[in-house]
């Protein structure tokens, strides 16, 4: 496995450099008078069409998500993995039922970030940090797995060293392509990806399309290929004395057992997917409210591709590709399965669709820092210059905190790490989502509750060991429902949900005891009629700038 | 003002593509199947198309009521000018 397939590293070679000096020349493309001022690093000056919005948009859809952290799953026999079908399905309906409301609340009161929205609303500074420190902590672990897909591309090309190679070595290959992709974020901001996207979704869209029309006609059609994954698993389990449902066993449609984590992981990752500082920009920068309901009433399409993709995880297993990590997967599938050239062509797409989103990312959290910590709490007389600065040092460090995270915690399945900054992400909905609907909470109390459900989440994801090593940490993001010490259930849940559902009930708690005791609750500078306007409505602007100045 | 009974419908409407996924008892399972295909899997794709359809509906639903209410609104401001 360690050779290197030379027409594949050719090709994938030409594409990473192809996108590598787009990515520098970004910094001219519409070009500005000087990048030095954050509206033009962080939101490409502000003049993307719709045109480029699509492309931006569809970059946080297809990443090393879709290709290779849920096939990694149905590929190990983990039914459970096809839960991100649902998640995307029912994500949809939940952004149209509150994303309206966030969209003119913000563009009424010149808010950019959901902790701009978290200050107006309840008036409490630390509130505000609280959920800007959490986007960016969450953040993290969802751009480590960004980087996990590269790995594996570079490990199937040949490019992870051999098995007995240092560490440093054998990362060597991640650390070049990661060091590339920092310095022409640094360079040309949120232009870098932009820009990018349009080659990572030519590539993405040839490579899906071939993938899922091609294979099944090699593997005897996807019913064939689900009877022959199906057959692997039951040899599997009866070769380990396991029965199917038990701990380590493989299936193909989740047992009874594991129904509640299928549902709940489906749940909490799609309240927690829009709270992300990326995905929030990205729908704030639409035109009017109601283009969010529409997209939400055609984006389910994508949901469709995203189930065919994860099948090639089982289609892997039909094509009897052996892979130690299941990370590597799909690269090994399309390394077997596709002449050489062409696996170039898929290993290049799923790497540069890696690239795209966790650029992405890591500027999101960056403004997010430079806007609501850096401003808000150190230096409020910053100039433009300053926060720009700010920001793209941020940009560094979360990328450089993404790689600790890569090289710290087990990454037997890249998928925890998303799950991992669900559950944290998942703690600022209250006072988020809530708090568009009413302001009854009490403002400490959203905040002790957020205190409570960041504790216990990262507390039980902490204790929870990889099944192949108990003394390891961080190894699932699921367990039976255990609240401190109390089992309440032996069926497996989604910590997520769980922490979010405890940080609701100090909420509660909180607010009854703060309101009683009559503590301040601070002044609400949004209005109801904010939660209805639409472009065009006197005081709507029309484009938020993340340093746009409001004025008087 | 306009009644919110189209808001309510849309809600309802919204919730049926959240709730039908959540309740994983009722498709887990494997028959019957489709083109070879297990019914956990193709009931889920169905969902999506499903999932469109609702939320194609509460769209108008939406647009319906909003349009109403912001008509309603109008002729309240200028009925108050005069």
């Amino acid at each position: 496995m360690n050779d290197i397939d030379v027409v594949a590293f050719v090709i994938f070679l030409f594409f990473f450099g192809l996108v590598t000096v787009l990515g520098f020349l970004a910094s001219r493309w519409r070009r500005a008078p000087n990048l030095d001022n954050l509206d033009e690093w962080g939101l490409g000056g502000r003049n993307f069409g719709t045109f480029v919005a699509w492309f931006l948009i569809g970059g946080d859809i297809y990443t090393a998500y879709t290709f290779i952290a849920v096939p990694a799953l149905l590929y190990a026999g983990s039914a459970i993995g096809f839960f991100a079908v649902p998640y995307t399905i029912i994500l949809y309906p939940i952004i149209f039922i509150f994303l309206p409301r966030l969209w003119s609340v913000s563009h009424r009161n010149r808010y950019v970030t959901p902790a701009d929205f978290v200050q107006g609303r309840f008036d409490s500074k630390a509130l505000a940090f609280a959920v800007a420190f959490t986007g960016i902590l969450a953040t993290l672990p969802y751009i480590a797995l960004q980087l996990v897909g590269i790995q594996a591309v570079l490990d199937v090309i040949g490019l992870g060293g051999a098995e007995d190679a240092s560490w440093f070595v054998k990362d060597l290959p991640l650390f070049i392509a990661f060091a590339l992709l920092a310095a022409y974020t640094y360079a040309s901001g949120l232009r870098a990806p932009a820009l990018i996207a349009f080659v990572k979704d030519t590539l993405i869209y040839i490579v899906i399309i071939v993938a899922v029309i091609y294979l099944p006609t090699q593997l005897g059609g996807w019913g064939g290929i689900i009877d022959a994954a199906e057959s692997t698993f039951n040899a599997f389990n009866s070769d380990n004395d396991l029965t199917a449902g038990e701990p380590g066993s493989k299936s193909l449609i989740p047992g009874g057992a594991s129904h509640w984590a299928y549902a709940s992981l489906t749940l909490g990752s799609a309240l927690a997917l829009f709270m992300y500082p990326h995905s929030i920009t990205a729908v704030l920068s639409t035109k009017n409210r109601n283009i969010i309901r529409r997209n939400a009433a055609l984006l389910p399409a994508y949901s469709f591709l995203l189930g065919l993709l994860a099948l090639l995880g089982l289609a892997a297993v039909a094509a009897g590709v052996q892979a130690e990590n299941a990370q590597l997967a799909i690269p090994l599938l399309f390394e077997q399965e596709f002449p050489s050239w062409f696996a170039g062509v898929a290993f290049a797409a799923i790497a540069i669709g890696a690239f795209v989103p966790a650029a992405i990312m890591s500027i999101a959290a960056a403004n997010l820092w430079t806007r609501n910590i850096y401003k808000m709490l150190i230096n409020p007389q910053a100039t433009d210059a300053d926060e720009a600065r700010q920001s793209k040092i941020a940009s560094l460090l979360v990328k450089a905190g993404a790689l600790v995270f890569v090289l710290a915690l087990p990454n037997e399945f890249a998928i925890n790490l998303q799950l991992l900054g669900g559950i944290w992400i998942l703690q600022t909905l209250p006072a988020i989502v809530i708090g568009l609907y009413t302001r009854w909470m009490h403002r400490y109390a959203l905040l002790a509750g957020w205190a409570v459900g960041m504790f216990w989440g990262t507390l039980a994801a902490y204790n929870t060991p990889t099944l192949a090593d108990p003394e390891s940490h961080f190894g699932g993001s699921f367990a039976p429902l255990t609240v401190f010490g109390v089992e309440l259930s032996t069926n497996p849940i989604y910590f997520g949900l769980t922490a979010l559902v405890i940080n609701l009930v100090v909420c509660v708690l909180g607010t009854l005891i703060l309101r009683s005791a009559n503590v301040s609750r601070g002044t609400d500078e949004t209005h109801p009629s904010d939660y209805h306007a639409d472009a065009g409505d006197p005081g709507v602007e029309e484009e938020l700038g993340v340093f746009k100045t409001p004025s008087a | 003002m306009p009644t919110r009974t189209l808001l309510v419908i849309a809600g309802i409407v919204l919730a049926i593509p959240i709730v039908l996924p959540l309740l994983v008892g009722t498709y887990a399972r494997r028959d019957p199947e489709l083109a070879g295909i297990p019914f956990f899997f193709w009931y889920q794709f169905l969902l999506v198309i499903v999932s469109v359809a609702f939320t194609t509906v509460a769209y108008r639903l939406v647009i319906k009521h909003e349009t109403e209410r912001r008509a309603h609104e109008r002729s309240e401001r200028e009925g108050g000018v005069r």
